[in-house]
């Protein structure tokens, strides 16, 4: 198919570079620099989409970022998907690959159009939630059709090849934008010696100087714009970022800029040198001022059936045939509210093409491109406007009359143009979208009919982001923003140049939004506000007289300004509608918030690096190789991996958990087992006031724990709720050593330097984690002792090292710290050495062991040994609201303390005193081979009517191969008071347990098997 | 995401380095067991929570491990200045411009790491 939109010359492509490319199947042809859209306009494909809701046939209507239709999937293969792709924005490569992403079965044939011609008037807001909300059931049913009819794209369904990058960045002053403005403020702060990043989204920079008619220093725009470049590129203090979109504008100029390197290449990046390019970079830049140089967006017209292919903006049709040789038709006619649309026309001269005519909804235009057009013989239809457009898969003709734009109605008969095209101009909107961001509510300016962002500080903007629009004028900005914002960061102004450019005499532009049609607005033909969403003038009547009258509310009952181009082109006009029908100004009606992202921003993008197996750092233990050959499974905990379980073969059978644990267990209780707890918090105390600091920080009592001894406690914060507790060992008078759990290690550190540094400064006390400086192997069983003597010569009689004593030795040849400590229940012994060493120790232990039935055993037996003897696991059975007392460890408190130690006080609160707070109890449930559900909800009464009182629920409950039965532990309101009573738990299977209510111990009571 | 100064490093870092701990100058009753009930519960549980400036405690979690305080506009979310343990604010809700000193020299050590 040949191009028979292109021209022969003219516009920035290479006509000596052919790409060829698929758009639906199609073969077509364009050129390097081409976008993606100007090629598909080249070779005359009118129709690139459906709409969402009507289906209605769309064409491209814009040049830029505010593209609402020209939405494609792009992607060769099923890894390189892309959805949501502006054509617009997508420069074109040899062999790309795209698709319209609605329409079913195609864009030229579509089944749900009919709906949108006979039911168009059947759709109002909300027409979905409406129709099909009942029956609720069948609302999965009817997305799914939905769905497949509206289309909004498909993410890839295999694992992207790609690579991406984050950088971080910082700069004295960052510059939005490459326009005219954004140049001449790169420019201005780069020759004033600050840093300088300058952004664009486009493939090329220069902005609208690359489509302009005016001249620089009487030499054509471009000319300024590759000097200007070169200039900057000179710069060792300016880094240049094309294709690179400001995303997000956050607190403190921390701006995100998404810099799109292969996109332009193919859909997969190129590989190079055996390594694969990095695809996109986010560089996450933090500046010390930025300008927004970000331009404006055209607004069209809202007139009669302006969706259908052919009507396009009027700034676009300059666009396409000045920057890439494309006249998009035959037949133009334009409207417009202001003079520089007349650029269009002008352009569509040029390129040889006839004007029908304009219509000027001003009485009076007389600016010097209204005089160029007169002077052409270009028929000038002033006071009108275009009031609907005719043609179904492309424009065929164009009605145009008299309007009267304040009283908003149509003044005299219409005349039928046939034409092919029409572009339309109701004027432009600062592009304020990264000003929002920053939590600026835009003010609306008269002069300018346009919302002007309000800044925080900064920030400027310059040109056409702040209403200035006059070529002359922006540069003009440009530089003194630029001077400025390198001048607050230190940086003095150097001397900047401008070009002369002539002043251009433009008559005023007059309000122009919705046309008015003969008919009434819910009866006129459509007049469409967004495209992307279909969201039609009558809508939005509608919409305000449902009594939405908040323009965020008239916003999510109408979709208008969702999607991928969040309202670039269509919120103005949609708020300018709002505001006619409920009576008001638009500035008290106010515009919506933008947020980011600008454009969408692909999700590998985002998380960068961060992905799979650099998701999250994982922390090992020095034994981890050890658990990994030993076949062990993995528990997450924190971010450490520890052993859960270690399941063996049997007969070329693996365990279940349920037989290793059992196993497991056996091993502990009647030999000896072994566990890697290095990952238990560690945290070295020092200082001659350690021992007073313990004791304000800890429930119970520190002040006589002499050297070698070990300790268990508890800590609360102040409202007397445990957050956390593990055992220390007094090291040396002035020297401790506090253990935490794995997942609290980081949280009490800072806890305890909290309080140290806020509270109590005067405590010369320091603190330092050593939780990687040491490992941590608990042997335990009655086997303990006898396997520990093989390999030290530490005395290890049990009257001499007792229960909850530690001593120094050497153990396995490396010196060592052993602690008599048990959460087991029986004999145990941990022993502490340097991290380094722990591998050879553990082995060493192992070659010992076998004679023992040494047996490695994980976390989940770790669980089930402690829960059989009432240990309590902070964070699982406590929740933040459970206080010493609830768990019955009335032992553990200090109430005589001299100092009113953390938590103290609260105890004494008439909340934490009631009698029927939910305290720790044990439960056995009826049925021993039952195992209870963790956090399943207990009550009293099963007969209870529904809602039944729910009193309490399990914390804890596994299965015990020591009493062959189910146990748990849970809380229960008063439970403390009511052992041997049954509770009931009513589970959702409707399945009813008992259990009663018995001690948390529910093995060796007395706590004789440790002290063997 | 905020870039705050530490005052004891004397940088500006990302907040990823620093947790928020709550409202700054809440001080532990001496006496706790002197208190009334509701006196502990005032200050156990009452924050304030305006709309203005604002005084914050932040930890400098995976730098210094310096505690310190933050005054914080809560509704443009710019960071006034940011001082050590035991100094107090110079900008404050009732001297928004920054409090009178009587020494300008102690008023200037205060004011380090003020980003306006």
């Amino acid at each position: 198919m040949s191009q028979l939109n292109r021209l022969a010359r003219g516009g920035r492509i290479d006509r000596s570079r052919k790409l060829s490319f698929t758009f639906n199947g199609q073969r077509y042809q364009g050129h390097a620099g081409d976008t993606l859209a100007s090629a598909l306009l080249a070779n005359g494909v009118d129709i690139v989409n459906r709409s969402f809701k009507y289906s209605r046939p769309r064409g491209i209507v814009a040049a830029g970022a505010e593209e609402p239709n020209a939405v494609v999937q792009l992607g060769k293969t099923e890894a390189a998907q892309v959805p949501n792709v502006r054509a617009t924005q997508q420069a074109l490569y040899e062999g790309l690959e795209a698709r319209s992403t609605n329409g079913w079965p195609n864009v030229q044939r579509d089944l749900m159009s009919l709906i949108g011609k006979l039911g168009g008037q059947f759709m109002p807001p909300g027409f979905y939630y409406k129709t099909f909300m009942a029956p609720a059931s069948m609302w999965m049913t009817y997305e799914k059709y939905i769905r497949k009819s509206a289309g909004l794209g498909r993410s890839p369904m295999e694992k992207d090849p790609d690579l991406y990058d984050h950088l971080h960045q910082h700069c004295d002053v960052l510059v939005i934008g490459a326009g005219p403005a954004g140049l001449a403020a790169a420019l201005a702060a780069g020759r004033s010696g600050a840093r300088v990043i300058l952004a664009d989204e486009q493939e090329e920079m220069g902005g609208s100087l690359l489509d302009s008619r005016e001249r620089l220093d009487d030499k054509p725009a471009d000319a300024w714009v590759a000097e200007t470049l070169e200039a900057l590129a000179a710069m060792d203090n300016v880094t240049l970022l094309p294709r690179t979109t400001a995303n997000g504008y956050h607190d403190h100029h921390f701006v995100t800029l998404h810099e799109r390197r292969t996109e332009h290449l193919a859909d997969t990046a190129p590989v190079k040198d055996g390594r694969r390019q990095a695809r996109s970079r986010m560089h996450r830049v933090r500046a010390g001022r930025v300008v927004l140089a970000t331009g404006a967006h055209e607004r069209p017209l809202v007139y009669g059936n302006n969706d259908v292919p052919g009507n396009l903006l009027a700034g676009a049709v300059s666009t396409y045939i000045r920057r890439y040789g494309v006249v998009p038709g035959r037949k133009l006619v334009l409207s417009t509210s202001n003079d520089h649309a007349y650029r269009a026309a002008l352009d569509w001269v040029e390129a040889g093409r006839e004007v029908v005519a304009i219509a000027d909804a001003r009485a009076n235009p007389d600016g010097e491109l209204v005089e160029q057009a007169r002077a052409l013989g270009i028929r000038i239809l002033p006071g009108s406007a275009v009031i609907e457009a005719k043609g179904e898969s492309r424009v065929n003709a164009a009605r145009v009359a008299k309007i009267d734009p304040d009283g908003f109605r149509v003044a005299g008969s219409a005349e039928t143009l046939a034409c092919d095209t029409i572009a339309s101009s109701g004027g432009y909107s600062p592009v304020i979208h990264l000003a929002s961001h920053t939590g600026g509510r835009p003010t609306w300016n008269d002069d300018i009919l346009g919302f002007v962002p309000t800044l925080v500080k900064g920030v400027s903007a310059a040109g056409g982001a702040q209403g200035v629009y006059a070529t002359g004028r922006v540069l003009a900005d440009g530089v003194a923003a630029g001077a400025r914002a390198a001048e607050e960061v230190g940086f003095a102004a150097a001397e900047v140049r401008l070009p002369q450019v002539a002043e251009r005499r433009d008559g005023a532009a007059v309000a122009l939004y919705q046309v008015p049609h003969e008919k009434p607005t819910l009866r006129a033909p459509k007049q469409f506000v967004d495209l992307q969403n279909d969201v039609t003038a009558a809508g939005i009547e509608l919409a305000t007289r449902e009594g939405f009258e908040s323009i965020e509310h008239v916003k999510r009952y109408t979709a208008m300004g969702f999607g991928t181009d969040q309202g670039k082109l269509g919120n103005i006009n949609g708020m300018a509608i709002a505001a006619r029908c409920l009576g008001r100004p638009i500035p008290e009606v106010g515009t919506t918030v933008f947020r980011p992202n600008y454009t969408p921003v692909t999700f590998g993008a985002i998380v960068g690096r961060h992905c799979r197996d650099l998701f999250d750092p994982e922390r090992y233990t020095a034994m981890h190789q050890w658990h990994v050959e030993h076949g062990a499974e993995f528990e997450d905990v924190g971010q450490w991996k520890r052993p859960w379980y270690f399941p063996r073969k049997v007969d070329g059978k693996t365990e279940t958990m349920h037989e290793a644990v059992a196993r497991e267990c056996r091993a502990v209780r009647e030999a000896v087992g072994i566990l890697d707890a290095s990952t238990l918090g560690k945290i070295d105390i020092q200082g001659p006031d350690a021992r007073e600091f313990l004791g304000r920080v800890y429930t119970n009592k520190w002040a006589k724990l002499a050297p070698g001894r070990v300790r268990y406690g508890l800590m609360c914060k102040d409202d007397g709720m445990v957050f956390d507790d593990g055992t220390t060992s007094c090291l040396g008078e002035n020297h401790f050593l506090m253990t935490t759990t794995t997942g609290g290690a980081a949280t009490v550190l800072e806890w305890l330097e909290l309080w140290h540094q806020t509270e109590w400064p005067e405590l010369e006390v320091y603190f330092n984690s050593v939780t990687d400086h040491w490992a941590t192997m608990t042997i335990t069983g009655p086997e303990a002792r006898k396997l520990l003597a093989e390999v030290t010569d530490m005395d290890l009689d049990r009257e001499s090292f007792k229960f909850m004593d530690w001593r120094e030795g050497v153990v396995a040849g490396v010196p060592a710290r052993v602690f008599r400590i048990s959460f087991t229940g029986e004999l145990a012994f941990e022993i502490n050495v340097q991290a380094n060493y722990a591998l050879h120790v553990w082995e060493t232990l192992f070659a010992h062991g076998e004679k023992y039935g040494l047996t490695p055993y994980g976390t989940e037996t770790m669980h089930v040994l402690r829960a059989e003897k009432g240990f309590i696991i902070a964070g699982q059975d406590t929740d933040g609201s459970v206080t010493p007392e609830d768990l019955g460890m009335h032992w553990c408190v200090g109430y005589d303390k001299p100092f009113s130690w953390i938590g103290q006080r609260a105890l004494s609160r008439p909340d934490t005193k009631r009698s029927d707070r939910k305290q720790l109890v044990g439960l056995r449930p009826k049925d021993p081979k039952v195992v209870l559900e963790e956090g399943a909800q207990i009550v009293f009464d099963p007969q209870h009517a529904i809602p039944m009182p729910m009193v309490g629920h399990v914390t804890s409950s596994y299965y015990s191969p020591t009493l062959d039965s189910g146990f748990a532990l849970a809380v229960v309101k008063g439970g403390q008071q009511k052992m041997g009573e049954s509770v009931y738990l009513p589970m959702a299977d409707g399945q009813v347990h008992e259990a009663e209510i018995v001690s948390p111990i529910f093995v060796d009571p007395k706590g004789e098997r440790q002290n063997v | 995401m905020l870039y705050i100064h530490c005052p004891y490093c004397g940088e500006l870092r990302e907040e990823e380095e620093f947790h928020p701990k709550g409202q700054a100058h809440i001080a532990r009753p001496l006496d706790p067991d002197a208190c009334s009930d509701e006196e502990w519960g005032d200050y156990l549980f009452f924050r304030d929570n305006p709309r203005g400036i604002h005084h914050e405690l932040w930890v400098h979690a995976v730098g210094c491990r310096k505690f310190f305080n933050v005054t914080r506009h809560t509704v443009t979310y710019e960071i006034l200045e940011t001082y050590r343990m035991g100094e107090q604010p110079t900008i404050t809700a009732e001297h928004p411009e920054g409090r009178p000193s009587r020494d300008a020299a102690d008023q200037a050590s205060l004011r380090e790491g003020v980003r306006a």
